[in-house]
């Protein structure tokens, strides 16, 4: 039954990457990525962890994409330019890509890269937000404090990039508009 | 129940996928989608790896990936919006100054 | 006394020292006066110590005046001493006397040359050198003065130095005088030689004499001969005569001193001081007196043909010198003392006439432009006129003491062929002696002569030495008349000096005597009288063709050419000798520019090469090493350069293609 699932939700998931990097519009291409992280969130109920996958909606979805499309929305980017999508670098990275998709393959399913694994594994003990939070703030409490000190970082970083002051000038600092 | 080596190979597809995506477009707003392809793929992996290891550090991990796929992205568009200003174009292969 | 004999050379030399650093600045007077009086002075000093040594017992009047050590080395010693005995008194007395009547004499001659200083200077210097060589005590100190008076022989007959034959004759003089000092100083060696494995190591004069007899009388032939060389250089015998007739080229004063009276003679003043040797060789003696006489015949035979005043004069010496080393050749020294004596006065006295003649002929000296000058002359053409009687060898002039001396030694020591050259020489004498007197003095004159001046004569302070010798010439030869039944005074005198060596016996003069003073007498006069038929004017026109010269020069004509070229003696020497060497200097010339300037030149070119080399080697193979080092970077830059391209996704296909490479090498590991 869970195989089932697990195959629905994958090639779902597939389909909607391949429309992510194949379509033209921008927008398009947006929606297919929420459809491919909304089946990645569904993955995650399927492993037993609903909490991540109450995170991927929330944070993913809900803030990401949305910031993904305001910035579409932003960017102008007319019709006429949708042309010639693919870079001029096809012949050589079409290759490596396959190469390392053969590759890893082949490590993955005929490598002995990991230990045999039961299929069905035992859940682990008690509800898992609990040890999730437990660990949080016991173990990785260092990391904790730094991602948010990073979030931080991030925002700040963000608004002072974007920020123009009164007459609507960026702050000075050197352009690339100037030719070299 | 799938085995872990299905998780293992959906998340190489999707990883596939997004690398070729982050190679193969001009346009960086799809680049920058290609990348968050990236980012769940290696999520997918580790939340597998966390199942059926029974070990909920790759719970956290995934966690912490999230947070910083999140922060990442919030910059690389910011950056993105400005570039947009300067140059009025969104396309990479336009923006090759910061070459030699 | 022995302080006193020191001055004799130094005041000449300070003479010189004087005139030549400060003569042009002191003014033509002060020159001329410091000249004299040195030579003057000298001589007043030989006279006093002429006198003092005739205070001496007969027999020892000689004493060696000690000077300073010149320098030693191992057993061998030289001193600057002093020899003080009869002949080098009497021969340092004709040099100063004659020497100071010829410096008067020159304070007319020279009175407008610019270079006045100079010539006193050197005058004096000559005196000094000729004193040190007379008074010498040994034969190093002799050798000395010797060179001495060769070099003031050179600076003198070189005086009008920017006249290039005088300069030529002057070097012609010393080159020629240095072979014969060749021979000389090899002489002295080979005495030192012999007599230091006799162990005497010395020269001295005292010293060689005492110890001559234990000589190897072969090794003295050879000693004696190599002297002579030295005699014949100096003296101008044959074949080193060559310098005499072209040192004319100098003042007339200086010829009258130098080669007349004084420098020629001391070739005979040292061939009679080394009498002891030359006594113990007779051999060598032989050949003296052979070279001599050859020379007077042959001297005499070209003054015949001689047109310029001087030369004919400097022939007539050559020839004399002949007469006396024939004379001290077979041992008659005092004799030829005596000719040497009489020949200063006599010799001296024709050459300041003929510079009388020259003086006031502004410069000529060619015999045919004059004539008839005893009109204008009359004190120079009388005393050249005695002069010439005198030399001719008419009594009572002291020439013919002299003279007739010498023959009769010849004569009476049985060297017949030797006193017959002689007396035909006599006869040769007297003729060139009047043709010259004829030509100059006698007659119209030459029908060319410009006369741009009147002829005048010669001032007081030049005819009064003229006078003072013509007198000497006369009453000189007291001193050597031999009187019946005894010797000569002067015979008397020397014989401390020859009588250890003399090979002459004092012989009582007999009637060979007589006969021989007639024959020498008649054969003068006859010389005179054939040159008076010759070129004197009223005898002249009545003479029979045949005795007219220019007919006999006609007739023989190639004896005449032969005279005229002087037996092309020079032009032998310059065919065998100059030409040679100016060959080799033309080849060490050649070498020196081609092979040392070739090796210096090489050097130099070699250098240049190794530089250009090692500036190939920098600029090619170092620089190229640094340069192909830089392209090497430069094209590896370019070549990796190209990786930057500055598309981003380029730089994420290497991230890729590096991942892959990851892939890779696990794979090959696991």
């Amino acid at each position: 039954m869970e195989q089932l699932f697990f195959y629905i939700f994958a090639i779902i998931a597939v389909a909607a990457a391949l429309a992510v990097i194949t379509v033209k519009n921008p927008v398009h291409s947006a929606v297919s990525l929420i459809v491919c992280l909304i089946q990645v969130a569904a993955l995650y109920v399927l492993l037993k962890i609903p909490f991540l996958a109450a995170v991927q909606v929330f944070i993913y979805v809900g803030a990401v994409m949305v910031l993904f499309l305001f910035a579409v929305m932003i960017i102008d980017i007319g019709k006429e330019r949708l042309k010639e999508q693919v870079h001029g670098q096809k012949k050589y990275a079409i290759p490596a890509v396959i190469l390392f998709f053969v590759a890893t393959g082949y490590m993955v399913l005929w490598g002995k890269l990991t230990v045999p694994t039961p299929n069905d594994p035992a859940p682990l003990p008690g509800f898992h937000i609990e040890g999730i939070g437990k660990f949080l703030y016991t173990k990785y409490i260092f990391p904790f404090e730094i991602v948010s000190v990073l979030l931080l970082v991030a925002l700040v970083g963000a608004i002072v990039l974007v920020m123009k002051d009164k007459k609507g000038n960026r702050p000075k600092d050197h352009t690339i508009d100037e030719k070299p | 129940m799938p085995s872990l080596t299905h998780f293992l190979m959906l998340g190489l597809i999707l990883f596939s996928i997004g690398v070729a995506g982050v190679l193969l477009r001009r346009n960086i707003i799809i680049v920058l989608m290609s990348l968050e392809l990236i980012f769940n793929a290696v999520n997918i992996n580790l939340a597998a790896f966390s199942y059926y290891l029974q070990s909920l550090n790759g719970t956290i991990f995934v966690i912490f990936n999230i947070t910083i796929a999140a922060a990442e992205v919030a910059v690389g568009l910011a950056i993105l919006v400005v570039v947009y200003r300067q140059r009025k174009t969104v396309y990479l292969d336009e923006l090759h100054e910061m070459r030699g | 006394m022995a302080e006193a004999v020191w001055l004799i050379p130094i005041l000449p030399l300070f003479g010189a020292i004087i005139n030549g650093l400060a003569g042009n600045r002191i003014g033509k007077k002060a020159v001329g006066f410091i000249g004299c009086a040195a030579v003057g002075l000298s001589h007043l000093i030989l006279i006093s110590t002429f006198f003092q040594l005739s205070t001496l017992p007969h027999l020892d009047r000689s004493i060696t005046v000690a000077g300073f050590e010149w320098f030693a080395s191992g057993y061998f010693r030289i001193d600057f001493s002093l020899l003080i005995d009869p002949l080098s008194i009497l021969i340092g007395l004709v040099v100063t006397g004659v020497g100071f009547l010829i410096h008067i004499y020159s304070l007319g001659y020279m009175h407008a040359d610019k270079a006045y200083w100079r010539y006193f200077s050197y005058l004096n210097l000559f005196i000094f050198f000729m004193l040190l060589l007379v008074l010498s005590a040994d034969y190093i100190v002799m050798y000395l003065g010797w060179e001495g008076v060769g070099l003031c022989s050179y600076l003198l007959i070189g005086f009008w130095y920017e006249k290039k034959t005088a300069s030529d004759a002057g070097k012609k003089a010393f080159i020629v005088n240095r072979v014969g000092d060749v021979g000389f100083i090899l002489g002295l060696f080979l005495l030192f030689w012999s007599l230091s494995e006799l162990g005497v190591h010395s020269l001295k004069f005292q010293d060689v004499f005492e110890n001559a007899h234990r000589l190897d009388p072969g090794r003295l032939t050879w000693i004696t001969l190599l002297l002579f060389v030295g005699a014949m250089g100096k003296s101008a015998q044959f074949p080193l005569h060559v310098w005499l007739p072209d040192a004319m080229e100098g003042p007339t004063p200086v010829s009258a001193l130098i080669h007349a009276a004084t420098m020629v003679t001391a070739g005979v003043y040292m061939v009679a001081r080394s009498s002891v040797l030359f006594t113990l060789a007779p051999i060598s003696g032989e050949i003296v007196a052979i070279i001599g006489i050859l020379t007077a015949f042959f001297a005499a035979t070209i003054a015949l043909v001689q047109n310029d005043i001087k030369r004919v004069l400097a022939y007539s010496t050559i020839s004399q010198l002949g007469y006396m080393f024939a004379a001290v050749g077979i041992g008659a020294y005092s004799a030829g003392i005596f000719h040497l004596i009489s020949h200063a006065f006599i010799k001296g006295l024709l050459f300041l006439g003929a510079g009388s003649v020259i003086h006031a002929l502004s410069g000529d000296q060619d015999m045919r432009n004059m004539g008839g000058l005893s009109r204008h002359m009359k004190i120079t053409s009388v005393t050249f006129t005695i002069g010439a009687i005198a030399l001719a060898g008419i009594p009572p002039t002291s020439g013919f003491w002299s003279k007739d001396e010498i023959l009769w030694e010849l004569f009476q020591n049985g060297h017949y062929i030797i006193a017959i050259l002689g007396l035909l020489t006599v006869f040769l004498t007297a003729f060139y002696l009047f043709r010259q007197v004829f030509m100059v003095f006698s007659g119209k004159p030459a029908p060319d002569r410009q006369i741009d001046r009147p002829i005048d004569e010669s001032p007081r302070i030049m005819t009064i030495p003229l006078i003072a010798l013509a007198v000497l010439a006369l009453g000189g030869g007291v001193i050597g008349i031999s009187f019946f039944g005894g010797e000569s005074f002067l015979h008397v005198y020397l014989s401390p000096v020859f009588e250890p060596g003399s090979l002459v016996l004092p012989k009582t003069h007999g009637t060979t005597a007589f006969v021989m003073m007639a024959v020498s007498m008649t054969l003068g006069l006859l010389g005179i009288f054939l040159a008076a038929l010759f070129y004197l004017e009223p005898l002249r026109s009545i003479a029979p063709k045949f005795l007219n010269p220019g007919e006999i020069a006609k007739r023989f004509s190639g004896i005449y050419q032969l005279l005229c070229n002087k037996y092309y003696v020079d032009e032998f020497y310059a065919a065998a000798i100059v030409r040679p060497v100016k060959r080799f200097c033309q080849i060490c010339l050649s070498f020196d520019l081609f092979v040392i300037d070739g090796v210096v030149n090489g050097a130099g070119w070699l250098t240049r090469l190794v530089a250009w080399l090692s500036h190939q080697f920098d600029s090619y193979l170092v620089d190229g090493a640094v340069n192909s080092l830089a392209s090497v970077v430069n094209i590896g830059s370019r070549v990796w350069g190209r990786i930057q391209t500055g598309y981003l996704q380029n730089y994420a296909l290497v991230f890729i293609l590096g991942i892959l490479f990851i892939i890779g090498g696990v794979m090959l590991v696991i």
